[in-house]
């Protein structure tokens, strides 16, 4: 894999820090009046998600990382492995739970969603922004009762649950943000 | 090409006009002779921490030239002029550093840098707060400024003491404080380790709402300052903050031509043994500091990132009619 210096950290550029794929989100230049540059660098960890600042000399140099994003369709689970399908080309990769994280809320068969592939493992799975779901359980909700904040929670068909309006029951579909883990609308 | 147009707003071209003329009345009124000095120098800069761009002289009609240096400060031609008699003297003009781009940086930038003979460091930070207050008066809303010592400032947003501190307990602090990059990348280099420590643990803190001068720097930090008499572990060097970013260097001049042409070789040394180039010295600077530098102190502020300030800009490229890239 080529090597990066710090003149070429720009937001996106995926390379390797302390043996984990990481990408890089911001990259501020720092330099005291009468002293040495300093590259003060965000990057987020890709296999755990976390946020990390690392100061670099001007003009340190780190390798690339082979990660790639890739659409997949989601197929089926077996209790232990997703598995998911290139659309293409019919590749199939299998990733673990904790890997799926999160996104194991959202997916429903045949979803098509991002798999992070780093050195062609999975490493993690973004679901798309939004998700369309079926409500399979929630009360009725009486009319003008806004004593629990405006809400109540409903039970979505892959499991997950989320806060819905009053007026929304059983049966709906609803649209959902991902990223919050929100109702938007219903969907008609 | 789709980036001919500037990359700052009319309004900043105006607030940028306004400023100058801000600048040129204040020293008007205080009889401070503006002066302009070359770009082109002969001379490159011994600082192993500057890069300057470099260009080729050729007489008209010769195909042989000679190295020639864009300034990365008017300082030395400033203190020839200064050794020669001018008296208090100031200067508004362009300055280059290569390899030094970013938020706050362009490789071309405007520079205010000012001498005045007679002025001790005290009188001077006095001056340079007065300027500050009509810059910034009826665009900022700033407290009265503070003056702090930069050893003070580093016990209390380090916790250590910059000056006796030894490598482990930088090296623990840095730890502690969510640095531990600073140990591989500083080693025993105390110069790096301060310039790291101060730059992001006690920097982010200065100039908030007002602006806050740090003087009495550690004599070991490369500077062309004269050593404090009753101190000599610290040199009378001052530099300004505003909003977290640092707006100039300011010394009691170094009129001393042995010593200046010490620092020159110890400069030397550093580059030779990193493999950067080794520029000549000054030879004219030595020849005015030999001849007789009036006591003086000076000081030299960046002036787009006091508009950037000015402005609350989030990039050097606001205030910039064409930053480098789009020049």
């Amino acid at each position: 894999m080529a090597t990066f210096s710090t003149n070429e950290f720009k937001g996106g550029l995926k390379v390797m820090l302390d043996g984990d794929p990481c990408s890089i989100i911001e990259n501020e230049f720092v330099k005291p009046g009468k002293g040495q540059a300093f590259n003060r660098v965000k990057l987020r960890n890709l296999k755990t998600g976390r946020v990390i600042e690392r100061t670099f000399k001007s003009g340190e140099t780190l390798e690339g990382a082979d990660v790639v994003d890739t659409e997949m369709q989601y197929l089926y689970n077996d209790g232990e492995q997703w598995h998911f399908m290139v659309p293409e080309s019919f590749e199939q990769y299998a990733a673990d739970s904790d890997v799926v994280g999160d996104a194991k809320k959202w997916l429903k068969e045949q979803d098509v969603c991002i798999v992070t592939l780093y050195n062609n493992a999975p490493i993690s799975v973004t679901p798309p922004n939004f998700v369309e779901l079926t409500i399979v359980e929630t009360d009725p909700g009486v009319r003008g009762d806004t004593s629990g904040g405006g809400g109540k929670p409903a039970t979505l068909d892959t499991g997950a649950v989320v806060r819905v309006p009053l007026f929304v029951q059983t049966g709906e579909v609803i649209k959902v943000d991902t990223r919050t883990g929100e109702y938007v609308s219903r969907v008609k | 090409m789709a980036d001919w147009r500037p990359s700052c707003s009319l309004t900043a071209l105006k607030k940028r006009a306004a400023l100058l003329a801000t600048i040129r009345q204040f020293f008007s009124a205080r009889n401070v002779l503006e002066v302009e000095t070359p770009l082109l120098c002969r001379a490159g800069v011994t600082d192993p921490n500057l890069n300057p761009f470099t260009t080729v002289l050729r007489q008209p009609g010769s195909s042989e030239g000679e190295q020639l240096y864009l300034q990365t400060s008017p300082e030395f031609a400033m203190k020839r002029l200064l050794a020669a008699g001018s008296g208090s003297i100031y200067q508004i003009c362009k300055a280059f550093r290569n390899e030094e781009s970013g938020r706050h940086h362009n490789p071309e930038f405007t520079l205010l840098e000012w001498y005045r003979v007679g002025f001790d460091l005290a009188e001077l930070i006095d001056e340079i707060d007065a300027l500050l207050a009509e810059i910034c008066r009826d665009h900022l809303i700033l407290a009265a400024s503070e003056r702090f010592s930069y050893r003070e400032l580093f016990r209390e947003h380090v916790g250590v003491d910059p000056l006796s501190a030894s490598f482990e307990e930088l090296s623990e602090r840095s730890r502690v404080r969510d640095l531990p990059e600073a140990e591989a990348l500083c080693g025993r280099d105390r110069s790096l380790w301060l310039d790291l420590l101060f730059s992001h643990l006690v920097q982010p803190h200065l100039g908030r709402g007002r602006i806050t001068f740090v003087y009495d720097f550690p004599a070991f930090l490369p500077s062309l300052a004269r050593k404090k008499p009753d101190d000599p572990l610290v040199v009378e060097r001052v530099e300004i903050f505003l909003e977290g970013l640092e707006l100039g260097n300011g010394f009691h001049e170094l009129a001393d031509a042995v010593e200046q042409e010490e620092r020159f070789d110890r400069d030397l040394v550093i580059r030779e043994e990193n493999g950067l180039p080794l520029p000549a010295k000054d030879e004219r600077l030595l020849a005015a500091l030999r001849s007789g530098l009036p006591d003086c102190s000076g000081i030299a502020l960046g002036l787009d990132r006091l508009l950037m300030i000015r402005m609350r800009a989030e990039s050097i490229g606001d205030v910039l009619a064409f930053p480098t890239a789009q020049a």
